[in-house]
């Protein structure tokens, strides 16, 4: 049972190679030289801060659109191209498809955001020749952007479900923007009087909460994250993640496939 | 049980638990995290790039920056905090963003100058600011009334605060305050009637809570410390006609000094004490006053009263 | 035990936005299709065989009713493992070659590992892809991904196979390929239902078969048995150069080829008919049964019920 899963994702992440959606890397990595290379020439004595903030900020943004724009059509490509007719009439659960095409995706991201965090230790080292320890605390950043993706992976693929893939892009970004600012937004809803005071928490909490996973500006200024806040937002983007992927399996179950 | 009735019921109970966990582990997220260092609440010092960087949708920026500036004077208020360190540079990107958020340049001229902990302690800074805003919005006359208000409070620079009240009433549809100020400002600087016209043109003038509060709490203290300086006149001229201080005040009622018994703002008597002197029965309950305090007196961090912010 | 068994089977629709209108996909449909038959599922296009087969599939949901294949509720997981299903007019995942996704289904199907690479190869031979193995779906024609189609069902050497329109897009030579595929899946005791609107594939290979119409079951059997209730028609040839007036009433059908006449005569009138001509004088040349087509059966079907829709409408 759980080997069809393994096989959904791999065949997921093999679409998405030959998508060519690899080649974002070469942007990627024209982006971080040209920066590197141009920051290294202006010594402005904030090479790291630049170098860092650009490389991390560009891995995340890169990814966000990467993953939504293969997340939205994971399921709703399959049913227009009638593709899923001649899987789910073999011995596959739909749950088991969804999970599939989820691990695919993740799966691809974090090879993608691998080799970017390559090149960012890479223009790193350039500039400031050589890296010291507290640079560590990059990968610590790394693995919060990947959480990230996570979270909007299986938005993307919830609203792939059930709807089409231009709404379900606008919804997608829409999340994604608005969960950056999650932070105000709880504090908003909380000034709030009343019904709407409840009404309007319980939407803030619904959001995904993406700004406690932005550390890009406090490793770049070197600064550690705490053993606390990492577990926290482990647990967090895990249950997240989780919810979004049982919704759309519940959806999913259900669906009618005309 | 049919595996899609499994599979849905499996689903549905996971999809509850999460739903939980997520309310848990954001709300622990948020405590953790209530300790946000500068770099995180303003993400960029410098007011110029983050303009740059907003790509055109600086009005709702500025507008995200300016709920931050309120929440955090509110939070930092509301935690008796004795200093607002923040409040600065958060009105100063506020501003750069959109410069024609006038209730921004208002919030600073209240509580950027004054010192601590009643605020930043800023007002050169404060002033900066308001000159910036009349820059950008010259026909505003609150914000030549701002530039006064802060030269008259924290400054005592009464040429330059008429100054700033005489140019303003040049503006059009300008409040008649403003010309009654600059006038009288020669004469009667320092006034307490002064200050009593200016607060509540403060009041008049201002929609935001805060600003408001701020307003009233100084009106009742102003309107304690003329009452007290009143019953002070009366009790040195009860003495030297009687050559003893009163007891209490009937005793000046009984020599026709006084007609009703003094009633502070809230409606509570004044109380006299056997050294003569006149004290609020709770001083606490009005921040800035400069008289009616018993002596070794230490006033608690100054609080708006909820009735004074819901204040319309 | 019949290998599939369908019972009251329906499906509705709501359609529209607001106010939601039925719209009746299917008709409680009951039906029973027997082990190692061939079995055509029959009638024009939007009749309600896709809905049928994806009813079957589990890819859309009843309203009510319920089906078993081998004696397995459909929703039963280990039905799949022993189904092979070929959509109308199949898609499949571009980026693939037909070796790729025939290896994936295969993985997906449970093939164990080590039968797969000798089971995709064979498969590949048996519908005529080997030289276009390594190629990428992008590029196949609609016959080829037909084919692809073909391969992909019976990879995992199902009991029963559903093919929906398994001849569309071929051309002569794959029909013939597909019938005498499906001949062979016969012999090797494997049931098939495969729905078509083209009859004279139906005729030359189904064992039985049902007529079904705007949702709605018309008619099911063995062919013989479908066709000959229908009334039989003889055909007669004489010699001649115009009908005779007696014989007006009788002959349907009159032809007038040269210095032959040809009718075709109902089976009641047709010792009439003789006897008419033999009075007349005329030779007669032949006498020939037409046996009743599918065909003429099918359209009489579909005649009615659109008589009887359109009295009720």
């Amino acid at each position: 049972m759980s080997l069809r899963v393994a096989y959904i994702a791999a065949n997921t992440f093999r679409e998405a190679v030959r998508d060519r959606v690899l080649y974002n890397l070469i942007a990627f990595a024209l982006l971080m030289s040209a920066a590197a290379i141009l920051v290294g020439q202006i010594s402005i004595g904030i090479e790291r801060l630049v170098v860092v903030n650009l490389g991390l900020t560009a891995i995340s943004l890169f990814g966000i659109v990467i993953a939504i724009f293969i997340g939205i059509s994971l399921v709703s490509k399959e049913i227009e191209k009638r593709t899923l007719y001649t899987v789910l009439s073999r011995p596959v659960q739909r749950w088991e498809f969804i999970v599939g095409k989820f691990l695919g995706l993740a799966g691809t991201l974090v090879v993608n955001t691998f080799f970017m965090a390559i090149g960012v230790f890479g223009a790193l080292l350039y500039v400031a020749h050589g890296l010291n320890p507290q640079d560590g605390w990059i990968a610590v950043a790394l693995y919060f952007i990947i959480l990230q993706f996570l979270m909007i992976t299986a938005i993307a693929l919830l609203f792939s479900s059930f709807s089409t893939p231009l709404l379900s892009a606008v919804f997608a970004f829409s999340l994604f923007i608005i969960g950056s600012f999650a932070g105000d937004l709880r504090s908003f809803a909380g000034m709030a009087q009343g019904v709407t005071r409840w009404l309007a928490i319980g939407a803030a909490y619904l959001l995904p909460n993406l700004s406690s996973l932005n550390v890009i500006s406090s490793v770049a200024h070197q600064q550690p994250i705490s053993i606390q806040l990492i577990l926290s937002n482990t647990i967090y983007a895990l249950v997240y993640t989780g919810m979004a992927i049982c919704g759309s399996v519940l959806i999913f179950e259900r669906r009618n496939l005309k | 049980m049919t595996t899609h009735a499994r599979t849905t019921k499996i689903a549905a109970t996971a999809l509850l638990v999460c739903l939980v966990s997520t309310a848990f582990a954001l709300h622990h997220l948020d405590r953790i995290q209530t300790q946000t260092t500068s770099e995180d609440v303003l993400y960029l010092s410098s007011p110029k790039v983050l303009k740059r960087l907003s790509l055109g949708y600086d009005g709702l920026l500025a507008d995200l920056y300016w709920t931050r500036a309120i929440q955090y004077f509110g939070t930092k208020h509301y935690q008796h905090a004795r200093d607002y360190k923040l409040l600065a540079p958060l009105l100063e990107i506020t501003t750069t963003l959109d410069p024609h958020l006038i209730v921004a340049y208002e919030f600073g001229a209240n509580f950027l100058a004054p010192p601590p902990p009643f605020g930043s302690g800023m007002p050169q800074r404060a002033i900066r600011l308001v000159e910036y805003g009349i820059r950008n919005n010259p026909d505003d006359w609150k914000l030549y009334y701002n530039l006064g208000f802060i030269d008259y409070m924290e400054l005592k620079d009464y040429a330059q605060a008429a100054d700033a009240f005489a140019r303003g009433a040049k503006v059009p549809n300008a409040h008649p305050a403003l010309k009654v100020m600059a006038a009288e400002m020669a004469q009667h600087a320092g006034d307490s009637q002064m200050a009593q016209i200016m607060w509540t043109t403060a009041f008049q003038s201002a929609k935001d809570p805060y600003i408001r509060a701020n307003a009233i709490t100084h009106l009742r203290a102003l309107q304690v410390d003329q009452d007290i300086s009143s019953l002070e006149t009366l009790i040195s001229v009860y003495r030297q006609k009687t050559g003893h201080p009163p007891s209490s005040f009937t005793d000046l009622q009984e020599i026709g000094l006084l007609r009703a018994l003094p009633l502070d703002p809230f409606g509570h008597a004044y109380k006299l004490t056997p050294g003569g002197r006149v004290e609020l029965r709770d001083p606490d309950n009005f921040p800035f006053i400069t008289k009616g305090t018993p002596p070794g007196y230490v006033a608690p961090p100054v609080r708006f009263r909820p009735e004074d912010l819901g204040a319309s | 035990m019949p290998a599939i068994e369908i019972l009251e089977l329906e499906k509705t629709y709501s359609v529209g936005f607001w106010r939601k209108r039925p719209k009746i996909a299917l008709r409680p449909l009951t039906l029973n299709v027997e082990d190692g038959e061939i079995f055509g599922f029959l009638g024009p296009n939007g009749a309600g065989k896709t809905t049928t087969l994806k009813l079957l599939m589990g890819l859309i949901f009843p309203t009510a009713g319920s089906a078993r294949i081998l004696g397995m509720e459909i929703h039963d997981p280990q039905v799949k493992a022993q189904i092979g299903f070929l959509p109308e007019q199949p898609y499949f995942y571009d980026y693939l070659t037909a070796t790729e996704l025939l290896e994936y289904y295969a993985q997906l199907s449970g093939v164990p590992a080590a039968e797969r690479q000798r089971k995709v190869s064979e498969v590949l031979a048996r519908s005529g892809l080997q030289n276009a193995a390594g190629t990428q779906l992008r590029k196949f024609s609609k016959g080829m991904l037909q084919r692809v189609g073909i391969a992909q069902a019976i990879l995992h050497d199902p009991k029963v196979l559903f093919f929906d329109e398994p001849m569309s897009g071929l051309d002569p030579m794959g029909r013939r390929e597909v019938r005498d595929l499906m001949e062979e899946l016969k012999r090797q005791g494997k049931t098939v239902f495969f729905s078509t609107h083209i009859l004279s594939d139906a005729e030359s290979l189904c064992d039985r078969v049902a007529i079904i119409h705007q949702g709605e079951l018309r008619g099911v059997g063995a062919i013989e048995d479908l066709t000959s209730s229908v009334e039989g028609k003889a055909e007669i040839v004489w010699h001649g150069s115009s009908v005779p007036t007696s014989l007006n009433s009788l002959a349907t059908e009159c032809h007038v080829v040269g210095d032959t006449v040809r009718a075709v005569v109902r089976e009641a009138n047709q010792d009439a008919v003789i006897d008419a001509l033999r009075r007349e004088g005329l030779r007669i040349i032949s006498v020939t049964p037409v046996r009743t087509s599918l065909e003429e059966y099918f359209v009489r079907k579909i005649q009615v019920s659109q008589t009887a829709a359109g009295v009720k409408s």
